[in-house]
C-alpha cells in the first residue's frame, strides 16, 4: 500500500531489517489475579514512530502503557528499551514520561511550576531549568499562563500543560494515555495535528493509547489493533483501513460491509457465493482459498458507487431499492436491500447541493464495485 | 363558579397568612395561660414561626436569609451582651450575683445609673493579677502542643484510612467515630483509672518489670495531654481523611513518573494538597482545647493552670460572676483570632473546589 508522507523519503523503519526497534516486547503476560489483561504479547516500537493503541475499553492498551511507563510489573516476558530490560527499574528512574488521561496537574502549583516539576527532581541547573521550562511554555503557546495555576485556565490549555510537563524532560519516549478524551470535538482535531507537529519537532517516540479509531488514523504511523490482551494487527493506518486481517479489525476501523460465502476458485481470482440465485460476487485475493472454502468478504462502503445503470468497468454489479439515507453533509450513506435480502451500506460523496442529488428513498439503483475494491477474509 | 373558583383562589393565597395568624394566638394564649412547663418556650417557638410566615409573605428571600442571623442574634449575640454586661458589673451577695441591674420601672433615671455603675474594673483586676495571664498562657501553650501532638498522632491514622482498600474504609471510619458513642465524661474517667497510681499502665508496666516504683501520671500536665490528645483525635483524623481520601492517585504516579521517590511524592504532593484538612483539623482541636475545661479538672493537678478551669472556680466557687463573665469576654477575644483564620481557610478551600 503507497504511504503518504511529508517527506519525500518513506518512514517505515519497522520494514527495515537492520533498524534496532527502540521497545521491545518479549512475550509479555500480565495477569490481575485470574484475569489476564496481557496475553502472551510480542510488540516492537521503533524510535520516532508515533505508534498508537487501540482497541475497546478492557482490551489491555492502557496495562500495556502502564507497564512501559513502570507502574504494573509483568507477570511473564520481557520489556526491553533501547536492548535493556527495564521490568525491574522503578517509574522515577525510566527515561520514559507519561501525560496523563485526567493530565494529573499539581493543583497547588502554577504552570510554570507544574512545568518544571521533573526538572527540578534531575540535576539541571536553575537557569538551566528556567530555559528549559520557557521553551517548553513556548513550544505549547502557553507563555502568557505561566503563573496561572491549573484550575484557571482552561481544559486545552490543562491539556498543553500536561503535555509540556511530559516533554519537559526530554524523555526517550512519550506515553499519552487518552490525551485528547477530554477535550470537545473541535479543539480534538486541532489538538491532534498540533501533537503530531509536536511529535516531529521533538523527534520523541510517542505511544498513544485511545479507544478512538479516527483519532489513531489521524496520528499515527502505525496502529496496533488490540482485543483481549492481544494483538490482533499492527500496521499502518492505511494497511489497518485497506488490509485488514480479519473481520474484527475490518469492523472495529471505520464502517464496512461484511458478507459470508462459500469460495470458488476461478481464473484470475474468486467467487463468493453468498445467496442463492445471486450472482456471485468477483474479488483478487493473495490468500490462498480452497473451493467451498467459507470466507468474509469485507467492502468499505465508499468503495462501492450508487448509480442508476450498472457501471461496466466494474467487475460487480448488484441491484437494489434504496432503504435508507443518511445525509452527512459531505457525504450521504445509502442503505440498500438487495433483491436476495442482503442489506449493503454504500457511501457516495455529495459533490452536487442537495436539491440535485439524484436518488431518494424507494428508488431502484444499481451497486458497483471492482474486484479489488473488497477483501477477502478468512478469520 | 367563577364565584367559588375566585373564593378558592383567594383562600389559597391567603391560607399561610390564616396559618400564621392561628400560630400567633395560640402561642400568646400559651404564654399568657401558662398551664404547664415549657409553655413559654413553645408559645414562643409557635409565634417565631408565625413571624417567619408573615415574613417569608412578604418577601422571601429576606425572610430565608433572615432565619440564621436571627439565630445568630438570640443564641449568641444576645448572651454575649448580657456575659459582657456582667463583666462590667460588680459582684453582690444578691440574686443574681452582681450590681446593677436594670430597673426599667424607675425610668430613665433609672437608665442612666445603671449605665454610670457600669465600669472596667474586673478587667483591671484581670491585668494586675498575674494569675489570669498565666493562665491564658499556659492554655495556649498546652492548647499548641497537644495540637501538634494530635496532629502527629491523627495524620498516619488518616493516611492509612485513605489507603486502605474501598470495603475496609466505613468500617475504619466507624472506629474512629465508636468513642463518641459513650459519654466524654465516661470516657475521661476510664483514663483516671488507667493513669492511677493503682491503675492499669502502672500494674502492666511493673508487671512487664519496666518499672519498680509506680509512676505518677494522674494529676500532672502529661494525663492533660493524653486526656486532650485521646479526646480530640477524632476531630483532627476527618478532616485530613477528607481530603487525603479526594487526593487523585494519578497526581502520585505522575510525581513518580517525573522522577520523585515515593518519600519525595509524599513531601511535595500528598501534604501540600492535604494542607486545608491539617490547618482545619488544628483549629477545630486548637479552639476548643484553649477553654478546656473537664479534662484538666479531672486529670490534671493543681499545677496544671487551665483558663477554663480558673472560669469554673470564680464562677462556682467564688461565686464572682463578673470576674468570671470578664475572663470567657478576654477568652472569647482570644478566640476571634483563630476563627477568623479558620474561617478564611474554609472560605479559600471552598473556591480551590469550584
Amino acid at each position: 500500500m503507497a504511504e503518504l508522507s511529508k517527506t519525500p523519503v518513506v518512514f517505515a523503519p519497522w520494514n527495515d531489517p537492520n533498524e534496532k526497534p527502540l521497545i521491545q516486547f518479549k512475550n509479555v503476560t500480565k495477569r490481575f489475579g485470574d484475569f489476564t489483561a496481557i496475553d502472551n504479547l510480542t510488540l516492537d516500537i521503533y524510535a520516532k514512530e508515533f505508534f498508537a493503541l487501540l482497541g475497546p475499553s478492557g482490551c489491555g492498551k492502557t496495562t500495556l502503557m502502564r507497564m512501559l511507563a513502570g507502574f504494573e510489573m509483568p507477570s511473564e516476558g520481557q520489556i526491553l528499551l533501547g536492548g535493556q530490560d527495564i521490568v525491574k527499574v522503578p517509574p522515577n528512574k525510566r527515561p520514559v514520561n507519561m501525560m496523563f488521561q485526567s493530565y494529573a496537574l499539581f493543583p497547588h502549583l502554577s504552570v510554570f511550576d507544574n512545568i518544571a516539576f521533573g526538572l527540578r527532581r534531575s540535576d539541571m541547573p536553575k537557569d538551566q531549568i528556567k530555559d528549559r521550562v520557557a521553551e517548553m511554555l513556548r513550544l505549547t503557546r502557553l507563555e502568557k499562563f505561566a503563573k496561572r495555576k491549573p484550575h484557571q485556565i482552561s481544559g486545552g490549555q490543562r491539556q498543553r500543560v500536561a503535555l509540556a510537563r511530559s516533554l519537559a524532560k526530554a524523555p526517550k519516549l512519550l506515553l499519552l494515555d487518552e490525551p485528547l478524551g477530554a477535550l470537545d470535538k473541535k479543539l480534538r482535531n486541532d489538538t491532534q495535528f498540533e501533537l503530531m507537529d509536536i511529535q516531529e519537532k521533538t523527534g520523541t517516540t510517542f505511544v498513544i493509547v485511545t479507544h478512538d479509531q479516527e483519532e489513531a488514523m489521524t496520528v499515527a504511523s502505525r496502529i496496533a489493533v488490540m482485543d483481549n490482551g492481544k494483538l490482533i494487527q499492527v500496521d499502518t493506518p492505511s494497511g489497518i483501513y485497506e488490509e485488514p486481517n480479519s473481520v474484527y479489525v475490518a469492523d472495529f476501523i471505520g464502517d464496512v460491509n461484511i458478507i459470508e460465502g462459500n469460495a470458488k476458485v476461478v481464473d484470475g481470482g474468486i467467487e463468493i457465493h453468498y445467496a442463492e440465485g445471486a450472482a456471485p460476487i468477483h474479488a483478487k485475493t493473495d490468500k490462498h482459498i480452497t473451493d467451498g472454502q467459507r470466507v468474509s468478504y469485507a467492502i468499505r462502503p465508499e468503495k462501492i458507487a450508487v448509480t442508476s445503470e450498472p457501471m461496466a468497468d466494474r467487475a460487480n454489479h448488484a441491484h437494489g431499492t434504496i432503504l435508507d439515507i443518511g445525509y452527512l453533509g459531505h457525504l450521504s450513506s445509502y442503505f440498500v436491500t438487495l433483491g436476495n435480502g442482503q442489506k449493503v451500506e454504500a457511501s457516495m460523496t455529495n459533490s452536487r447541493r442537495l436539491s440535485r442529488r439524484d436518488f431518494t428513498w424507494e428508488d431502484n439503483v444499481w451497486l458497483s464495485w471492482t474486484d479489488t475494491a473488497g477483501v477477502v477474509l478468512t478469520e | 363558579m367563577r364565584f367559588s373558583q375566585t373564593l378558592e383562589s383567594a383562600y389559597a393565597s391567603k391560607a399561610d397568612l390564616v396559618l400564621a395568624a392561628l400560630l400567633a394566638v395560640a402561642g400568646i394564649a400559651l404564654i399568657w395561660l401558662n398551664q404547664a412547663d415549657g409553655s413559654h418556650f413553645t408559645g414562643g417557638l409557635l409565634i417565631a414561626f408565625a413571624v417567619f410566615v408573615t415574613a417569608y409573605r412578604i418577601n422571601r428571600r429576606l425572610a430565608v436569609i433572615a432565619v440564621p442571623y436571627l439565630w445568630l442574634l438570640v443564641f449568641f449575640l444576645v448572651p454575649f451582651i448580657i456575659v459582657v454586661k456582667i463583666s462590667l458589673s460588680d459582684p453582690a451577695i444578691a440574686i443574681p450575683p452582681y450590681t446593677p441591674t436594670l430597673e426599667l420601672s424607675e425610668g430613665w433615671t433609672g437608665l442612666k445609673s445603671f449605665f454610670g455603675d457600669l465600669d472596667f474594673e474586673n478587667f483591671e483586676f484581670l491585668a494586675s493579677d498575674p494569675l489570669y495571664y498565666t493562665a491564658y498562657l499556659s492554655s495556649a501553650k498546652i492548647a499548641i502542643i497537644s495540637t501538634a501532638i494530635t496532629l502527629l498522632v491523627a495524620f498516619p491514622i488518616a493516611y492509612g484510612m485513605a489507603k486502605a482498600s474501598e470495603e475496609w474504609r466505613p468500617t475504619l471510619m466507624m472506629l474512629v467515630i465508636l468513642p463518641f458513642w459513650t459519654s466524654f465524661l465516661i470516657r475521661v474517667y476510664a483514663w483516671m483509672g488507667i493513669l492511677g497510681r493503682e491503675g492499669f499502665l502502672n500494674s502492666f508496666l511493673l508487671w512487664l518489670g519496666i518499672i519498680d516504683d509506680p509512676l505518677t501520671m494522674l494529676n500532672t500536665n502529661f494525663a492533660v495531654y493524653v486526656g486532650i490528645v485521646y479526646t480530640y483525635l477524632p476531630f483532627m483524623i476527618l478532616p485530613i481523611y477528607a481530603t487525603l481520601e479526594k487526593l487523585d492517585v494519578s497526581l502520585l504516579e505522575a510525581a513518580e513518573d517525573l522522577g520523585c521517590t515515593r518519600t519525595q511524592g509524599f513531601w511535595l504532593v500528598t501534604l501540600p494538597l492535604s494542607m486545608p484538612g491539617i490547618i482545619a483539623g488544628c483549629f477545630l482541636v486548637f479552639i476548643p482545647v484553649l477553654g478546656e475545661f473537664v479534662i484538666p479538672s479531672l486529670l490534671g493537678g493543681s499545677d496544671t493552670l487551665m483558663i477554663g478551669k480558673i472560669l469554673y472556680e470564680e464562677f462556682f466557687s467564688n461565686r464572682d460572676w463578673p470576674v468570671a463573665s470578664a475572663v470567657a469576654v478576654i477568652l472569647l477575644l482570644i478566640l476571634v483570632v483563630p476563627i477568623v483564620l479558620f474561617q478564611r481557610n474554609q472560605q479559600k478551600q471552598a473556591e480551590a473546589d469550584q
